[in-house]
Formats: structure tokens, C-alpha cells, sequence
């Protein structure tokens, strides 16, 4: 039994990035991320961490640093929130591109203005497009498990792509939770050293990041989604591989009472406990309720999702960012789309909550639950709702 | 839009890299000029060689068939006809000169 020690979810997340052994870090702090880079850059500055750590001048030149190290063959981590992932932007799509199998903890962050150091997901949704693998974990063991998945995942030689992993700034950053810690040992049965497929090399020289001609972009563009669509079977083995050395199981979608359930909450993050704890208080009153949890966001795991709401008549699906302009918010445009291709499908329910961190609660969860099922058999048009402002 | 040049997604190096040295070599962007091609008058030329230096495509080399040394060559696969030549040619001696497609890699300057 691994030791289980009470710990910030940001440490968590640098010592797991410690227990992977890597090779560079270069980040720029920002609020909620600050706690994981400057803990990584103590771990450097007192010799517990064999690593270069590169104290770069912005985010645009941390994910800069961090395309070069990787490049050259060295396992690199950085860490982002909000502005400053915004401030990588144009360098993100230049990651999976290269194929380069960068780890970056995201602490989701609400974007200005107005000006905001608080939680929801609006800067991740503005990189959906970026084509990093991005996975959502809920609370503190997650962040630790699925940033060491992460680096199996990224450098595995059928994927070689960067990866994100999203933990919820404050709520999770922030909190201090129990944290089952692995031991070197066995973070280094899962993880072998980093073996790049290609790097640069002086013995061998080749170029990268050349230009894309009309000729070449488009095919350039496929064969770097066609990795990011491949890498499924991967991410799934690696969390199997995951569960049989460590014992916790993560899967794609993860489900809670779906089975029977007429009307089924989406949720991704860390409000996603919250969430289920309503989802069992209203079964405990006799509703037929369930919860589908969205873990892997790109690929988008369209076969798992219809499977876990095929019973579902109703889908009440939080986004926590804005999509302005578009009918719904990100994820429930996303969900639509994919159950408009089935021909048929539930109701769907979208409610934007939790924008900058404002609370969601249980009762938030019923109602909301409330609400769609009455819209829903009324047959309104499907609504879409900015949850709790106030009028 | 002809394949010319287009190469199947699937057999694309990792990251799109470049796995060979020097293959800007056989990169024709001699295909991205217009049908006008710079053509030097070596009456005016005085050998001074801005030609050479300025041509971001590197399309003059020294002209070692010329009888007369000093002077530059044009290659016409890597003219992408920028007019930088034209305009940076201290005595006027490069102008623009139609071309037909048929003859677009052919010699232009030896006079
Ligand atoms: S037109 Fe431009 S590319 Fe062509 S030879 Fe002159 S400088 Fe070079
Ligand atoms: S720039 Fe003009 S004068 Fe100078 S070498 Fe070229 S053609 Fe001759």
C-alpha cells in the first residue's frame, strides 16, 4: 500500500512530475498555476530534481523553451493558466505539429477581462483546437495519476504528441487533500526513461518546423490528427497498465448510475464530485438520475459517450465556459453535434456555471436537473442557459 | 490543383521533418514567377555583383562559360521573380523580359 500523505494538489502535481524524472521545466508563473512551478523550481534549486529548470521571461517563451528541449530529446514539463496559456497560444499548435511529446498541468482559469484569477474553463475551450491530447481530472489523486499517464502516453512511440492535463485552478490547486504518493520504484516500472522516436541531433541532422507549402500543409495537417485520433487505443491501454500497478481505474467517460437513468448530467472537472453527490441524493429520493464524466476531451471519445447516455432521454450537460454568439456552450455544441449524427438521441439541457469560480452546488445540480426534464417534456427548444445570473 | 510536388500524407516523415540535407536544392520555386523573367544586359553590366548578393533565391552563380569572366548567370528554377535584381542593379542592366512557359528554365542573360 502506496503512502498517503495529506498534500496541496499543486505539489501533487510537481512531485509527480519529480517521480517522472524530467529533463527541463520551463514555465512562467501565473495564478493558480504558481504553486506547481515554484515548487518544481525548489525541488531543481536544492538538488532533489536532476533537471534543467528554465525561468523564462513570458509563457510565449516558456512553450518556445519547451519545443526545443523537446526537440532535442529531453522529457519537458511546463505548467499554464489562463492569460498565460493564451499568451502560448501561437506556439501550442506548433507542439503536436512537430510531434513532440511536451507534458503541461493546465490550472483552468477563468480569461479576462474583467479581470479574473478564478476558476472555470474558458481558457482551456479558447486551446481546444490546439491538438494536444487533453485529459480533466476531479480531485488531487488524479492530477498525480494522470500526470505521470500523461508522460507515458505523450512519448509512446504510436502517439508522440504533447499532452494537457486539466486540474481546476483554487478548487483543486489550492486544496489540501490525501494523496496516495507511488514510490520511485514504481513510477519507474510504469514510466521508462524517455526515448525520443526522432530528435535533433548533430550525428544525424534533420530539420523541423520547415514551411508547409499549399502542396504539403493539408497532408501535414492529417497526418498529425490521424496520430491524434491513433492515440485512443494508447491512452486507454496506458490507464489499464496504470490501474494494474497502482489499482485506480480512469476511462475515458467515466459513468455513475447511467445505466437506468432517464436524465443524465455531463460534467468535466473537479465540479464533477459535487455533481455526483447530487446525482446520489436524487437516486436516494427515487429519480431516476445518472452522470457521465467526461475524462478525455481530445480525442473526443464519441463511441464511449453515446454508449453511456444511449438509455438517456434527457442530458443536462455543464459547460463552464462561454461560447458566445454559438447556440450553447462548448461541450454541449460538441455533444449535440455528435447526437445529431445518430439520427436521434435525448434532450439536451446546456447550463454555463461556475464561471471565475463562482460556487455550484448539489442543490444548483438539482435544479438544473428540475429544469430540464420540464423543458424537456414540454418539448421547448433546447435551452441554453447562463446558470444563476442575476436579472 | 496538378500533384506536382504533393506526396501522400501517410508517408510524411514524423513532424513533417526534413530526414535530408539540402533539399531546398530541388525546391522549384522558380514556379511561383509570372511570365516575365529579369534579363541582364551585359553591355551595361560592370560585374559588381549586387545582383548575386541581393537575390534572396541565390539565382546568380558566377557564368564560368561566359568568354569573359566576372560575369553572373541566371537560374531560372529558383527565380521567383521578386524584380529585387532589377531594382537594386546599379546601371540599370537587368529589365524584365516576357517569357514563354515553354522555355521558363532556359538561360536568359548571356549576351
Ligand atoms: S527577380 Fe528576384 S528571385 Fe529572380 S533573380 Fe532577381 S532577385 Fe533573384
Ligand atoms: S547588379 Fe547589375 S551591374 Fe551589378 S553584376 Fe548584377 S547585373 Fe551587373
Amino acid at each position: 500500500m502506496a503512502k498517503r500523505v495529506g498534500l496541496e494538489v499543486s505539489l501533487a502535481c510537481s512531485e509527480a512530475v519529480k517521480l517522472a524524472n524530467v529533463d527541463v521545466i520551463a514555465a512562467y508563473p501565473i495564478t493558480p498555476q504558481t504553486h506547481i512551478v515554484e515548487h518544481l523550481s525548489e525541488l531543481v534549486a536544492d538538488g532533489h530534481l536532476d533537471a534543467e529548470f528554465v525561468p523564462v521571461e513570458s509563457e510565449h517563451s516558456a512553450m518556445s523553451a519547451c519545443v526545443g528541449s523537446s526537440a532535442a530529446g529531453a522529457r519537458t514539463f511546463t505548467s499554464s493558466s489562463a492569460q498565460g496559456l493564451a499568451l502560448m497560444h501561437e506556439i501550442l499548435f506548433i507542439a503536436p505539429a512537430l510531434r513532440l511529446p511536451i507534458v503541461m498541468a493546465v490550472a483552468n482559469r477563468s480569461l479576462s477581462g474583467p479581470i479574473s484569477i478564478w476558476n472555470d474553463h474558458s481558457d482551456i475551450m479558447a486551446e481546444r483546437d490546439i491538438g494536444w491530447i487533453q485529459t480533466f481530472a476531479e480531485n488531487g489523486q488524479e492530477v498525480m495519476d494522470l500526470t505521470l499517464h500523461a508522460f507515458k502516453v505523450a512519448e509512446d512511440h504510436r502517439v508522440t504528441l504533447p499532452m494537457i492535463v486539466n486540474l481546476d485552478g483554487f478548487i483543486l490547486t489550492h486544496v489540501i487533500e490525501p494523496i496516495e504518493m507511488p514510490s520511485q520504484e514504481e513510477v519507474d516500472a510504469y514510466l521508462p526513461p524517455f526515448e525520443p522516436q526522432q530528435k535533433l541531433d548533430i550525428a544525424n541532422p534533420i530539420s523541423m518546423g520547415l514551411v508547409g507549402v499549399p502542396e504539403v500543409y493539408t497532408e501535414a495537417r492529417k497526418a498529425m490528427l490521424d496520430a491524434l485520433e491513433k492515440s485512443y487505443p494508447v491512452i486507454k491501454e496506458h490507464w489499464d497498465g496504470f490501474a494494474q500497478q497502482f489499482g485506480r481505474q480512469y476511462n475515458p467517460i467515466e459513468t455513475h448510475h447511467v445505466d437506468d437513468a432517464d436524465t443524465v448530467l455531463v460534467t468535466m472537472g473537479s465540479l464533477g464530485e459535487t455533481a455526483m453527490t447530487a446525482v446520489d441524493e436524487m437516486r436516494a429520493a427515487g429519480r431516476k438520475v445518472g452522470q457521465v464524466r467526461i475524462r478525455l476531451w481530445r480525442p473526443f471519445p464519441s463511441g464511449d459517450f453515446l454508449d453511456a447516455i444511449s438509455g438517456a432521454k434527457t442530458l443536462v450537460v455543464m459547460d463552464r465556459a462561454l461560447s458566445p454568439g454559438a447556440d450553447s456552450g462548448p461541450v454541449a455544441t460538441e455533444i449535440k453535434s455528435l447526437i445529431y449524427a445518430t439520427g436521434g438521441g435525448p434532450y439536451v439541457a446546456d447550463f454555463v456555471a461556475g464561471l471565475s469560480g463562482r460556487d455550484v452546488t448539489r442543490e444548483d445540480f438539482k435544479q438544473m436537473v428540475d429544469k430540464a426534464e420540464a423543458a424537456a417534456a414540454a418539448g421547448d427548444p433546447m435551452t441554453f442557459e447562463m446558470w444563476g445570473v442575476k436579472e | 490543383m496538378a500533384d506536382e510536388g504533393m506526396q501522400s500524407w501517410k508517408t510524411l516523415a514524423l513532424g513533417c521533418a526534413m530526414t535530408e540535407p539540402g533539399t531546398s536544392r530541388s525546391f522549384n520555386t522558380g514556379d511561383w514567377r509570372g511570365r516575365q523573367r529579369p534579363v541582364t544586359d551585359r553591355e551595361k553590366c560592370i560585374k559588381c555583383g549586387a545582383c548575386y548578393i541581393l537575390c534572396p533565391d541565390m539565382c546568380y552563380s558566377p557564368d564560368t562559360e561566359a568568354e569573359e569572366e566576372g560575369y553572373w548567370i541566371w537560374n531560372g528554377f529558383y527565380c521567383k521573380g521578386c524584380g529585387i535584381c532589377i531594382a537594386e542593379c546599379p546601371k540599370d542592366a537587368i529589365e524584365w523580359q516576357d517569357e514563354k512557359e515553354e522555355d521558363k528554365y532556359g538561360q536568359a542573360c548571356r549576351t
